[in-house]
């Protein structure tokens, strides 16, 4: 079964991320390596991706005379996505699991970061009933 | 140059569209054939829709390394339902299958207009992720 | 000597797969390290055999190839040893010639079968060394059939054979007795592969491979190694039996066709011509295995001819005997469903109340899809519409949910 999990922030929070110490940065993406690498060894990794800057972010709504319109950024207090886990799993609960341990990747101090992770199941285009 | 391509859906209450039958088969048409399009165009690296909100957990690191689930969600929050990405020549051209995607057709036949998201990705890993 | 690469090449070269490991893992005592090597070969000759042709002697080709790595792989192990202990290494050195036609055991597919299919294995990793070492498939093709990277499928099946080897399972054929146990695990196996296959080709923009097919395919070579059993004769009778069905499952635009509204004449009448006489031949062995009662209740409704002829009682005692001897809630689910087309909605409807309280189908969306479908029977079109949307937000399946939105929006439009 395939799960997405997606961290989500707001631009506080980045700005905030950007200000912890040299070796807290370090010692959180070095966390999040190995939880990817542990992924591939135990062939549950499909895929993983941070997101750019959310400046680049371009929300479009629809056409006026043949152009897409566009928006700007995304407001202080918005939520927008940081990057994604996709992992191929046995169960939910592994899923759970492995969103756990993202969220307990260490932020300034050591102290786990507590981020949640949401868990989204992916939908297939199987249809097994007949 | 690779983008992520989002699309929401409002409140984790609401559920399936209720629109009338043509009108549903008129936007999986519409949508199927969107993907057949950038398939052929070589610009579809992948195409994924979520199973629906009400199934979508937060999940948090827990005390002792169990994580903790959470179903419930700030009336407000808007959810991924599906997501593309694609990889294309220009930014202009990202902007235009977003608003091709926006566009699709809902109840009476009527352009959605949906916000539609544009992240750029890097097309490999972040240097700290490698 | 070489023949041109053909449309049976690469069918001929999976075939020979299972063989080639046979003898290598047996000439080496290393299974693991032998289905690395004759994946290896599988790969030489895909990249090779198209441009210069097939061998004369394509199983030859493949184990002297395979043998070679294998060579290369104790050499180095042995290099490594001598470094690693500075102690003399085994007395057995290897030729780099060797004999190109080792024993070949008939057996040995049926080996790496009850291996590949060990129940110390999660069902995943047992699909994908089954249809690696069995199947003759490349870890590319397995990984596109179930979209992950390939780097991730290597390491699945790589974990398996770990598993394996941790497992002290020998390379013999497992005594009668250790059949009897082992084989249902080896059907379940074949059974998830031949399900997996079931795709629309909604969001199939991928090239991917025909695992109904290919299940097919290594339960036809199950029952060639035993020809007497009757479970596995079931099991091949369901897989054809629903195979057969297959062109007439979709509609024009990719949309789920349930088996009440298909049109019967695009079926397959030869694939259950031939499911029917296997499964006849099996249940005259006096025996009621759980893939046989499947296959039944398949063949029932593969028999009739138009929608309105099918024998509901029939089907209705089938599950009954199923209740009996594989109960689950999908059986009670479809059990619930013939009863409602022998006594009426009603009667189902009154069925599906004793899932609702069973938490491993309480919140699934076949049972409010069924209720939704037993309601539109009984004519509270209010309730059903309810029903199909709840039903369709819960399913992960596309097709589904788009099918039963759409069976909302049909009554709704009334």
């Amino acid at each position: 079964m395939k799960y997405i999990l997606l961290m989500s922030g707001t631009t506080a929070g980045v700005e905030a991320y950007h200000a912890w110490s040299k070796q807290d940065i370090e010692a959180h993406m070095a966390v999040l390596l190995g939880i990817n690498k542990d992924l591939t060894a135990s062939g549950e990794f499909v895929a993983t991706q941070g997101l750019a800057d959310p400046g680049e972010a371009r929300v479009v709504r629809g056409e006026k005379n043949g152009e897409p319109v566009t928006d700007g950024v995304f407001p202080e207090s918005k939520e927008f996505l940081l990057g994604y886990w996709i992992v191929d799993v046995a169960s939910t609960e592994r899923a759970y699991a492995i969103a756990g341990q993202i969220s307990a990747a260490p932020g300034p101090g050591g102290k786990p970061t507590n981020m949640p992770i949401e868990v989204r199941q992916f939908a297939t285009y199987e249809s097994k009933s007949h | 140059m690779k983008y992520m391509v989002m699309m929401n859906t409002m409140k984790a209450s609401e559920g399936v569209p209720v629109w009338p039958k043509e009108d549903l088969q008129a936007h999986i048409a519409f949508m199927m054939g969107l993907n057949k399009e950038l398939h052929e165009r070589g610009e579809l690296v992948s195409a994924e829709g979520l199973s629906f909100p009400n199934q979508a957990k937060l999940v948090r690191a827990g005390k002792d390394g169990r994580p903790i689930t959470d179903g419930v969600f700030p009336e407000s929050k808007e959810f991924l339902a599906g997501f593309w990405i694609i990889d294309v020549d220009s930014p202009e051209r990202a902007y235009a299958i977003a608003a091709r995607i926006s566009a699709a057709p809902g109840a009476g036949g009527t352009p959605l207009n949906m916000p539609i998201e544009l992240r750029p990705i890097m097309s490999g890993p972040p240097p700290e992720m490698v | 000597m070489t023949k041109p690469w053909d449309a049976t090449s690469e069918q001929l070269l999976r075939e020979l797969a299972p063989q080639v490991l046979g003898s290598v893992a047996r000439r080496f005592h290393d299974f693991a390290a032998a289905e690395d090597a004759v994946q290896e070969a599988m790969v030489a000759a895909f990249t090779q055999w198209p441009q210069e042709g097939v061998p004369d002697n394509p199983r030859g080709w493949l184990i002297q190839v395979a043998c070679r790595r294998m060579t290369d792989h104790v050499r180095s192990e042995i290099a490594r040893r001598e470094r690693e202990m500075a102690v003399a290494a085994e007395a057995e050195t290897f030729s780099p010639t060797l004999e190109i036609e080792p024993d070949m055991d008939p057996d040995d597919t049926l080996i790496l079968l009850f291996m590949c299919c060990h129940s110390a294995l999660t069902p995943s990793s047992a699909i994908a060394l089954t249809l690696r070492a069995v199947g003759g498939l490349t870890t590319a093709e397995i990984a596109n059939a179930f979209l992950v990277p390939e780097a991730t499928m290597a390491q699945r099946i790589s974990r398996a054979k770990q598993t394996i080897k941790a497992s002290g399972v020998p390379f013999r054929l497992p005594s009668r007795h250790e059949r009897v146990e082992r084989l249902p695990a080896v059907l379940h196996v074949l059974y998830l592969i031949f399900s997996e296959g079931y795709v629309s080709s909604i969001g199939s923009h991928l090239q991917r491979l025909d695992l109904a097919r290919e299940a097919i395919r290594l339960t036809r070579s199950t029952k060639t190694l035993l020809p007497d059993n009757p479970e596995v004769a079931g099991l091949l009778a369901l897989m054809l039996l629903t195979d057969a069905r297959r062109a007439a499952r979709t509609g024009p635009d990719e949309e789920l066709i349930p088996l009440d509204k298909q049109d019967r004449t695009l079926w397959d009448h030869a694939e259950i011509s031939e499911g029917v006489e296997l499964l006849t031949a099996a249940l005259s062995k006096a025996s009621v295995g759980l893939y046989q009662l499947q296959a039944a209740i398949a063949a029932v409704h593969d028999e009739a001819e138009r929608v309105e002829n099918t024998d509901w009682p029939q089907i209705l005692a089938l599950y009954e005997l199923l209740k009996r001897v594989a109960p689950s809630p999908m059986v009670t689910l479809n059990h619930a469903i013939a009863a409602a087309m022998v006594y009426g909605p009603g009667e189902g409807l009154e069925l599906l109340r004793a899932l609702d309280g069973d938490p491993r189908i309480a919140g699934h969306y076949r049972l409010s899809a069924v209720r939704a479908h037993l309601l539109e029977k009984m004519g509270d079109h209010e309730a059903a519409i309810k029903h199909y949307r709840i039903a369709a937000a819960r399913t992960t399946s596309m097709p589904e949910r788009n099918y039963l939105t759409a069976q909302a929006a049909r009554l709704a439009d009334d």
